[in-house]
């Protein structure tokens, strides 16, 4: 045979060598993928400042020695400060800080955008895995299920949910929002799976004898799993906010707990006087969001050996 | 109002000296994220009216990104042609204005794509889109292009033309879309078709079907066919000449029958060789080693040298021009010579 | 070849009938594409079988058949006596071992996310009791030199190698299991012409190495010819003439065998004006509603009553020692006139 790549000839294995080349280090895609992650700067960067939310959701108290839960902390005479040495980021409408709440707003936020993110995205997902692989009754089944929640007006069906429970907290929040969001991923795990599953490598697998599990999870999942990271990634900004819109509408979280979307939503009227209190956890916001998007398109990039 | 003649081109008839068409030196690149891709790299050759030139090559030696530029339907950037000429009757397409160039390509150059259905829009009928050529090239009403375009499916033996006309793509078979791609394409009566693997999608039955009605088309309006294909089958039987591509340049041209006697370059006749043969049966195929060369990082000197048998130290380091061989033949190899001999014995 | 002995493959009154179905919700079935309809053949060990027909003649429905990726609709696919047609879970993974296949397309018969060495040791992972686990990557990296290829490059993906490379890979992928059949479909099809050498040379070397069963399935006439010792020509799901390659290509006895061979282009100009061309009119008809008798009767020009009332069998026909399913045969060769 004649081919450019191999050395083949005296490579054979005759008799009994002392001991045969050791093979190199089993490459695989997650091996590989994650090696590939450590070296990008968008995954360094992302990493970092998640990082750094998320500490600041676990231990506030690190960012700030104020405590914004104590009454004490808020002096109406201070209502409405710019920023100062005292008030990093000025003062809010009632004299609280807002740095202190911005930080100890982190936790809500951040518990709600990423938990509603990763319990849709393994609902949704896993849901679409199967009734995009087995087709059939099932795929009809789950389908029609979706189809009645998109049906539902999401707002009106937030209010509903909420409703139901009588309490605006943060499980009964994340609860709506998951319940509401999680057909969507479903379709468009659902619709890559359907793409991934007529490849012919998916043919050969069958063909090898490969069941049913391994077909859906080692060749079908990690061919299908980018769209998904990427709707995931956005939609954690659009839980965040909506969790204001909730605050909002007074059937979401409610004072004295505090969120982002809570302080964005309490300082909308009079942001043309006081814009800090509204700017901040914005930021804030706006950062963490950015954020998980980037983390997401490092790791859909790690994933495909085509980008490496 | 619509222009009916353009003042920049003569009109068909005698050509004195100059072929019909003729491509002159050309140069195609494209600018990628990866650097520069020479896709073709001074490429000559030329069409007389009734002839029938093949264009052979596999997948990357610039055969179709040529036939893309005499048509002027590359898409610039990221495309661009820093050297050479394409003449059309004396005139060179590259140096026409957009407007004058539109009124060349389809109507006086036309062209057929391997890939008939994805050619084809699917949410028209094929009538109107045969009949479209002549609503926006002649100015034809609807009812006319209607009637020209079922003349045009009669032509290429279309069954059932009248009934027909009304249907989408999709409710044609692979060899009757290509009937429809090749109906438009002849409908302004072109004096230049350029034929890009017609038929490496369909079965052979159907293939032959395909050919003899080009061949018959051109009989009937003596208009010049560049055939582009990868198939030395296909070659043998329909075309007088051949321009053998590679790397993005030709690496011989010839007279058909000089060609499948005796090649004159190691890359010709690696591919005749490697057909398989009745009495070569059991035994191993000839294989041209190696593979097609990279774009993005051509071998220096003669592109095929890394997998040429012929091979000398000067063809790593010196590309060979093409040598005129003969007074219709032309071999891009130092030793064309030697592969000559070795043809013949 | 050699091909002698017992049949490895026997394959009897083979139908696979896709239904047609109208209506979403109370499903009625309104007729069949009969892609496959009563195919019957052997297969020794060593030996190439041969398979031509035209898009839509049922051979890659066939070859599904034979891998078990389809449940036939009806008749029998034994391998080794043992019926893979009817083989469930367990047995039918057993059966598996002894037959696998090479795909046509090289780009997208190899997962883009997994490397060559899980690609080619994932029959290993399947079949434990092949190879202990510590054994599997230099079993892998002999596979990776046997197809000639770098073995050092285990640990790439499929899109850091050139189409025939990848081929080269699926066929690696294929003989990982040692089996005694692998089924070709259009293995060089989608190759560049100047490759396409280099992997049929591979698959005849690997065939004397491992005394390998092929069916060869292609619209390639020539390569067929060059790879076979028996060629079946297919039409319209039915096989309608099965000989041994000199037979089929030298003394065709199917008007639609005499056909196809004569519409190959031959790569040699001269005395291209002599040569006999047979041009069919028209497309096959379509496998839902093919024609009653004979299914090529619409389009043969030796067509007679008998043709549309009775339907011919696969049979040895008087004047020829191979079987033909025409009411007319009559060997004619149509290449060499």
């Amino acid at each position: 045979m004649s081919d450019t790549l191999a050395p083949a000839a005296g490579r054979a294995r005759h008799g009994k060598p002392a001991r045969p080349p050791k093979p190199p280090r089993a490459a695989s895609l997650w091996n590989d993928a994650w090696h590939d992650l450590r070296r990008r700067p968008l995954f360094i960067g992302s990493a970092v400042l998640i990082g750094i939310f998320l500490i600041m959701s676990v231990f506030p108290w690190l960012f700030t020695s104020v405590d914004p839960f104590d009454a004490a902390s808020c002096r109406l005479a201070d209502a409405r400060q710019g920023m100062s040495g005292a008030h990093w980021f000025g003062t809010d409408n009632l004299g609280c800080d807002v740095y202190a709440r911005t930080v100890y707003g982190a936790r809500n936020s951040i518990v709600v955008g990423v938990t509603t993110t990763v319990v849709t995205a393994l609902v949704g997902g896993l849901l679409g895995l199967v009734a995009g692989f087995k087709g059939g009754a099932v795929d009809t089944l789950f389908s029609r299920i979706t189809e009645i929640f998109f049906a539902i007006p999401s707002i009106l069906g937030a209010l509903l949910i909420l409703a139901v429970f009588r309490t605006g907290n943060v499980w009964t929040v994340m609860l709506a929002l998951a319940v509401l969001t999680w057909p969507m991923t479903f379709r468009i795990m659902r619709a890559a799976v359907i793409t991934a599953k007529s490849q012919d490598y998916v043919v050969a697998a069958r063909a090898l004898g490969a069941s049913a599990p391994r077909i859906m999870f080692r060749h079908i999942l990690p061919n299908a799993v980018a769209p998904v990271i990427v709707v995931a990634t956005i939609n954690l900004g659009g839980f965040i906010a909506a969790e204001a819109g909730l605050s909002f509408l007074g059937v979401g979280l409610r004072s004295p707990d505090i969120s982002w979307g809570l302080m964005i939503s309490d300082a909308r009227e009079r942001f043309l006087e006081a814009p800090g209190p509204l700017l901040f956890p914005a930021l804030f916001l706006s950062l963490t969001v950015l954020a998980f998007i980037m983390l997401g398109d490092a790791v859909r990039d790690a994933l495909d050996p085509k980008l490496r | 109002m619509k222009k009916t003649s353009t003042s920049v081109l003569p009109a068909g008839g005698a050509l004195g000296d100059e072929p019909l068409l003729a491509v002159d030196d050309l140069h195609v690149e494209f600018v990628t994220r990866q650097g520069v891709v020479k896709a073709v790299n001074g490429v000559s050759y030329s069409l007389n009216p009734g002839e029938t030139l093949a264009v052979l090559g596999e997948s990357g030696s610039g055969k179709s990104v040529t036939a893309q530029a005499i048509m002027g339907i590359l898409d610039m950037p990221p495309a661009r042609i820093p050297r050479g000429e394409v003449r059309f009757r004396g005139t060179d397409l590259l140096r026409l204005p957009e407007d004058a160039r539109s009124q060349v390509r389809g109507q006086r150059v036309a062209m057929i794509f391997q890939d008939a259905l994805s050619a084809l829009n699917p949410v028209f009928t094929v009538g109107s889109q045969i009949g479209e050529m002549f609503r926006v090239h002649r100015g034809a009403s609807r009812r006319d292009a209607e009637k020209k375009a079922v003349e045009l499916m009669d032509r290429v033996r279309i069954p059932g033309a009248r009934q027909r006309v009304h249907d989408y793509p999709h409710q044609f078979s692979g060899g009757m879309r290509q009937r429809i791609m090749i109906a438009m394409s002849i409908a302004l009566d072109p004096e230049v078709l350029i034929a890009d693997e017609p038929t490496t999608a369909l079965d052979v039955t159907v293939q032959a079907q395909i050919m003899e009605l080009l061949a018959e088309l051109q009989r009937e309006s003596n208009m010049g066919l560049i055939l582009i294909t990868h198939d030395l089958g296909v070659v043998a039987d329909v075309a007088d000449k051949i321009a053998v591509m590679y790397g993005g340049r030709i690496v011989e041209n010839a007279l058909v029958h000089d060609i499948y006697r005796a090649p004159a370059h190691p890359y010709t006749k690696g591919l005749l060789d490697s057909i398989p043969r009745v009495d070569q049966k059991g035994q191993e195929l000839y294989a041209i080693k190696g593979m097609p060369p990279n774009l993005l990082a051509m071998p220096s000197g003669c592109a095929f040298h890394p997998r040429c048998p012929y091979r000398q130290d000067n063809c790593v380091t010196e590309a060979p021009p093409l040598y005129e061989i003969g007074p219709t033949r032309s071999s891009a190899c130092h030793y064309w010579r030697e592969v000559l001999d070795g043809s013949h014995g | 070849m050699a091909a002698t002995g017992e049949p490895i493959l026997e394959v009897r009154d083979l139908v696979k009938h896709f239904p047609l179905n109208q209506g979403i919700i109370m499903k009625k079935q309104i007729g069949a594409i009969k892609a496959v309809d009563g195919v019957s053949f052997d297969l020794r060990r060593g030996e190439t079988l041969g398979i031509v027909g035209e898009s839509g003649c049922g051979k890659s429905t066939l070859a599904k058949l034979l891998m078990a990726l389809e449940r036939p609709t009806s008749g029998s696919v034994k391998i080794n006596g043992r019926e893979i047609a009817q083989a469930r879970g367990g047995e039918l993974k057993r059966v598996r071992r002894n037959i696998q296949m090479v795909m046509q397309d090289p780009y997208t018969s190899l997962n883009p996310r997994m490397t060559v060495g899980d690609i080619i040791g994932e029959p290993y992972e399947i079949h434990q009791e092949v190879a202990p686990k510590g054994d599997r990557r230099r079993k892998v990296q002999e596979l990776l030199e046997v197809v000639g290829l770098n073995p050092d490059h285990i640990n790439r993906y499929p899109h850091q190698f050139s189409g025939g490379q990848r081929q080269r890979i699926g066929i690696a992928r294929g003989l990982a299991l040692q089996p005694e059949i692998i089924v070709c479909d259009e293995p060089v099809s989608a190759l560049d012409v100047s490759i396409q050498a280099q992997v049929i040379n591979l698959l005849e070397r690997l065939q004397n190495e491992f005394d390998l069963a092929y069916i060869f399935i292609a619209h390639d006439l020539s390569v067929v010819r060059h790879i076979s010792d028996r060629v079946g020509v297919m039409y319209l799901g039915k096989m309608v003439e099965l000989g041994k390659d000199t037979e089929i290509y030298d003394r065709p006895a199917h008007p639609y065998t005499q056909a196809l061979l004569s519409a190959v282009p031959v790569p040699d100009p001269d005395g291209r004006e002599r040569r006999e061309r047979i041009i069919l009119q028209g497309d096959p008809p379509s496998p839902a509603n093919p024609p009653s008798g004979c299914r090529f009767r619409t389009r043969c020009w030796k067509a007679q009553e008998i043709c549309a009332e009775q339907e011919p069998l696969l049979q040895i026909r008087p004047g020829t020692a191979h079987a033909s399913a025409c009411h007319f045969a009559e060997t004619h060769d149509v290449v060499h006139v």
